[in-house]
């Protein structure tokens, strides 16, 4: 069940304070990474995207061009590892499956009626149910939001919880839908009914929703990790998603995990980036930075 | 007396006639009476205590008789600083109205004991004329800084428009402790014109009176002390500044000193031992108390700190 | 997921630690410095021009990263203060005091474009001379510094607003002396509010860190404001001495230890000068268990170790509530792990250089101070450069108010930390000390702060936040930390008579 088996106290969730966390964040943008170090975190970057697409119009064959891009992020450069996961919707689970066979690249799939999450609870657990069934190695769940901000905090946890249960052996990224949540305070809370309640992971948005992740949100979320990790010991994943499509801001984040969970975090088992376009923009860079000049995106491909 | 003072504001002054004509009947029906000499003592902590040096110096009244004033010691100066920073906190603590309403029950109180006051002037010297003119601006004075209690933080706070996301503020807190070397020449209104604004501000403070005209100082210690002025926030002192002037700027618990004084030498001691503990000397030399330009907030401002404060503004 | 993992999820700690010692360790990032013109010697600037000391004499200034010689300063003595105070008096007589407020406005918002014209210049010269970090000469001290001119600009023809009632005048000439932790902006917080009020100005930059300061003359002589208006004269305690002893100087502003201001009030008695003085401090920041405890852990370590705690209104004492005091200890070792100590010049630095020799030796006499005192040290396992003057942060933990670290301002890397259990017990013990320079207060509840930001005996209270500056925030002292107020309407004050 949960990863602990009290339900979920506010009073456990300390206040944050807004313009002190974009203060820090600052400080995380204003780190100057450059040569050996830059190639090195690109590279780290590249091997924890979760390459997504979650639209309506998806298509097995737009998943399974996603797929070999995953495996495959530019052949033309040597030393280019893959990215950690797809990410896609329950029913292309098993064409994703299909198409990533023979690497280690992981699928994930959004369920939990993605992205609103406005179903009944056995709706949401068969959606669970069936995209594990399919063979997802992570389920990305959405939290209730109107009950969270409704104060309805046990039953989220007890959603999270039930979800968990109905994960089996798959891992369980809980999406806290950070913009619509309002503050860093509910940022706080949600985290830790996350941790509390099961989750693997803790992850920042759908992608669905303006602002998606942030920096101030991810360190809010970061350290929530770090509390549970000082309490308990045990380590819980991020996943920053949606809004992360540059090379620099990728830095950014892993300058911000480097600085607040360490080296344990710095690899794809604990953090990943839920994105689409930040590849190719990544690939960009280390190229730009073997030949000395600036690219374009015509020479990178565009699944 | 009193019933041939100024007939300016008729209303007000029929009261105190009326209180005061029975004393001065008194004074002069019962002459086979015996008079009742005072002791005039040093007002510490709301009290009237000898000074602790048992010492005294005399004061010839223009009337001829000779008074014994309190020859203050460094140790009255000492427990008065005492006092003064017990009391400070809880006087500065009050609300701005309620000082206000305070020092304005003290005007009150004096205006019906000005004949006292009257009196007293002319016994040091003062004209008739001068002794009520000097009465009347002294009570007056006293209002006008009643009414800064709690206005004047209004007039020198800010809100200070910074770049970053942040609320910030000044506003003004008091000096804390001041002592006050008070002017030789006008015994009541000089000493009335530095001592409200100081107390206005929040500050509690020790007063050396003047020396000759220390009359006028000993009775206003008599009227605050059953005024609604907490103990130790005003302490009066009387004897000399030569022996005193040092003890009252080197003192290490007091914050300010207010000197008022043109004597070079004074101004030069006051002003090396202030640097002690750096403390805040505001010197100056007024010739005429009277003057309207004499009474403004800055008295005030001379024995306050700008606190500046600052909170994040987010969500 | 992998094997690897789930038995990572498996896995209890018996002591969860983090590590950041490994995962991408930031190469260089050194700020050029190619672009910088430092002359080989420099003169001191008086009445418009550049001019040899009277007696020839010249220190080294260096760079405390490296030891090695970035200049050679004059030595100005008693002759070239005169020279710079007669010049100052003709200035004021003949032009400054007679030029329309507006224009005076005008020289001064040049000033204020051409330090940001130069910003880059300058951020490097002052990492290079003073031995901070780069990333704050350039994001705080520089761009303060300009803004402070740019703000003070615009009040010169506004002084009548600024104090109802009455008529400000200028004083005269303003003799100015600043300290080596924040030289071009201590220099700006002088002259900018002076000029501003129309007075003119002598100012002594510190021996160790001139070179902004005399970059500034270039500045003011590229701004063509009028010769005299601004004199720059470089020399160190005897300089100062003659500034403050010099008849013809109207009102002292000094920046530095309450020991010297305390010398300098005492020297100055009975002259009739004007006087402001920022001295000391030994702040209390305060940590309530109901507190955003990892944004207070920022504070703690920007209210201490920004600027190598070279600064006066540091966050030296820390107090922390005990029921959270083992978490925020925690997290302050974690978040001190992390901090860079090394070049100055480098972007990613976040502790550069103690300033000089002789403030390293002091820091670690009060390191040993804190030992022999039974003080617990802390120090992160950082590595430091074995040429120049540096010093790892350091905590001492479970100290009390009796302990010297505690008491007396160490103006290094040092944080002493002490714990309270109760509201009183904290404001008693913050202001158990003669200083009053600032404060910092950690809680969530409003009412708290505003009670704890009223009884807090300090010039600046910051809530939730710390270090933070302003042109428009006045900055200065309760007590032996000093009086007046620098920034803001309230700094115009010193530099005015109110008639």
């Amino acid at each position: 069940m949960g990863n602990h088996n009290v339900s979920y106290q506010p009073s456990i969730s300390p206040p944050i304070d807004q313009i002190s966390v974009e203060e820090r964040c600052a400080r995380f943008q204003s780190r100057s990474i450059k040569g050996e170090t830059k190639v090195a975190g690109l590279k780290l970057a590249l091997s924890m995207i979760d390459l997504t697409t979650l639209e309506g119009k998806d298509s097995e064959g737009k998943v399974k061009q996603l797929c070999y891009k995953a495996m495959h992020p530019h052949d033309a450069m040597p030393g280019i590892p893959t990215v950690a996961a797809v990410c896609v919707y329950p029913t292309m689970v098993r064409t994703a499956r299909k198409a990533l066979k023979g690497s280690n690249i992981k699928v994930a799939a959004v369920a939990t009626a993605f992205p609103s999450g406005l179903a009944p609870l056995k709706v949401k657990l068969d959606d669970t149910k069936f995209a594990v069934e399919e063979g997802a190695d992570e389920i990305d769940m959405v939290i209730s939001r109107g009950r969270f901000l409704q104060g309805d905090f046990n039953l989220v946890f007890d959603e999270i919880a039930a979800v968990k249960e109905a994960c089996g052996k798959a891992h369980l990224k809980v999406i806290l839908e950070t913009g619509e949540l309002s503050t860093l305070d509910n940022v706080r809370k949600a985290s830790d009914i996350a941790i509390f309640a099961g989750a693997d992971f803790i992850k920042t948005s759908t992608g669905k929703i303006q602002p998606a992740a942030t920096m101030p949100v991810t360190l809010v979320m970061l350290e929530a990790i770090r509390d549970y990790y000082y309490e308990t010991g045990k380590m819980i994943g991020m996943k920053p998603a949606g809004g992360i499509a540059t090379s620099k801001l990728a830095l950014h984040y892993l300058v911000m995990v480097r600085e607040t969970l360490g080296e344990a975090w710095m690899n794809p088992d604990w953090f990943r980036f839920g994105a689409s376009k930040l590849a190719n923009d990544i690939l960009m860079q280390l190229a730009k930075d073997q030949t000395g000049v600036y690219q374009s995106l015509n020479y990178f491909s565009n699944d | 007396m009193a019933n041939t003072s100024t007939p300016k504001k008729p209303t007000a002054k029929k009261t105190v006639v009326a209180q005061n004509n029975g004393q001065a009947e008194k004074k002069q029906t019962g002459s086979s009476r015996i008079k009742v000499q005072k002791t005039y003592k040093i007002f510490i902590n709301g009290q009237f205590p000898r000074t602790e040096s048992g010492r005294y110096y005399p004061l010839t009244l223009s009337d001829g008789s000779i008074v014994n004033l309190c020859l203050s010691s460094r140790k009255d100066i000492r427990n008065a600083v005492v006092a003064a920073r017990e009391a400070q906190e809880k006087w500065a603590a009050r609300a701005g109205l309620n000082k206000s309403q305070i020092l304005y029950r003290l005007a009150e109180m004096l205006e019906t004991r000005s004949s006292q006051f009257i009196e007293e002037l002319q016994l040091m010297g003062a004209t008739k004329e001068a002794a009520i003119n000097e009465t009347e601006t002294a009570i007056d004075r006293l209002i006008y800084y009643a009414g800064w209690c709690d206005k004047f933080n209004a007039i020198f706070s800010s809100v200070n428009p910074v770049s970053s996301s942040h609320f910030n503020f000044s506003s003004n807190e008091p000096t804390g402790v001041v002592t006050i070397v008070a002017a030789e020449e006008s015994g009541l209104l000089g000493l009335i014109s530095v001592m409200a604004p100081v107390i206005a501000g929040g500050n509690t403070c020790v007063v050396l009176a003047s020396e000759s005209k220390a009359l006028s100082a000993v009775t206003l210690a008599e009227v605050i002390a059953t005024s609604d002025i907490p103990a130790g926030v005003v302490n009066i002192l009387t004897g000399t500044r030569k022996e005193l002037l040092a003890h009252m700027a080197n003192h290490m618990d007091v914050n300010a000193i207010y000197l008022h004084s043109n004597k070079a030498e004074e101004i030069k001691e006051v002003e090396t031992l202030s640097a002690l503990n750096v403390k805040r000397a505001r010197i100056e030399f007024v010739s005429n108390w009277f003057e309207p330009k004499e009474e403004n907030p800055y008295r005030i401002q001379d024995f306050i700190e700008v606190k500046t404060t600052w909170h994040p503004i987010g969500i | 997921m992998s094997k690897k993992q789930d038995k990572k999820h498996q896995q209890q700690a018996a002591e969860p630690s983090l590590d950041f010692s490994k995962a991408l360790i930031y190469t260089p990032a050194p700020e050029s410095s190619a672009h910088i013109r430092l002359k080989k010697q420099y003169d001191l600037f008086i009445n418009g021009t550049w001019v040899k000391p009277s007696k020839g004499g010249y220190f080294e200034t260096i760079n405390p990263s490296t030891e090695q010689v970035l200049a050679k300063v004059a030595e100005g003595t008693q002759e070239d203060v005169d020279k710079a105070v007669k010049a100052a008096r003709a200035a004021y007589e003949n032009v400054w005091s007679k030029m329309p407020a507006r224009e005076r406005a005008k020289y001064i918002y040049r000033i204020a474009r051409l330090i940001q014209e130069r910003a880059r210049e300058f951020a490097v010269i002052e990492s290079m001379d003073g031995g901070k970090p780069i990333r704050e000469s350039r994001d705080i001290d520089i761009p303060l510094a300009a803004n402070h001119f740019f703000y003070y600009a615009g009040w010169a023809d506004k002084l009548e607003y600024a104090f109802p009632g009455k008529n400000p005048e200028s004083i005269g000439v303003a003799g100015q002396i600043i300290p080596w932790n924040f030289p071009l902006l201590m220099a700006a917080w002088k002259i900018a509010p002076a000029l501003a009020a129309g007075n003119t100005v002598v100012l002594k930059p510190a021996e160790s860190t001139p070179l902004t300061a005399l970059k500034l003359a270039e500045i003011i002589e590229e701004s063509g404001l009028p010769a005299g208006v601004v004199n720059i004269v470089t020399g160190a305690g005897a300089t100062g001495a003659a500034i403050v002893n010099h008849p013809d100087i109207d009102k002292i502003a000094f920046t530095g230890s309450t020991d010297v201001g305390k010398l300098i009030q005492k020297a100055i008695a009975g002259t009739g000068k004007k006087l402001t003085l920022e001295l000391g401090g030994k702040a209390a920041n305060i940590i309530f268990e109901d507190a955003a405890l990892d944004q207070a852990v920022e504070g703690i370590v920007n209210g201490i170790f920004f600027n190598q705690g070279h600064v006066c209104c540091a966050g030296s004492r820390l107090f922390v509530q005990e029921g959270v005091a083992d978490k925020v200890i925690r997290k302050l070792k974690d978040r001190m792990a992390s901090l860079i100590v090394g070049d100055p010049m480098d972007k990613n630095t976040d502790i550069g250089a103690i300033n000089s020799p002789e403030q390293l030796k002091k820091i670690n006499e009060y390191l040993k101070i804190g030992v022999n005192e039974g003080g617990e040290v802390f120090q992160p396992n950082c590595s430091i450069p074995s040429k120049g003057y540096f010093c790892k942060p350091t905590l001492f933990l479970n100290t009390s108010q009796s302990h010297r670290v505690v008491q007396e301002e160490i103006f290094g890397p040092v944080l002493a930390v002490q714990t309270f259990r109760t509201v009183e017990e904290v404001i008693e013990k913050a202001n158990n000390t003669p200083y009053g320079l600032s404060a910092g207060v950690w809680t969530d509840k409003g009412s708290k702060i505003f009670n704890m930001t009223t009884k807090l005996k300090a010039g600046v209270v910051w809530a939730n936040t710390y270090n933070k500056f302003d042109p428009s925030s006045p900055f200065g002292g309760f007590r032996e930390s000093g009086f007046g107020r620098e920034g803001g309407l309230h700094g115009l004050l010193p530099y005015l008579n109110l008639r």
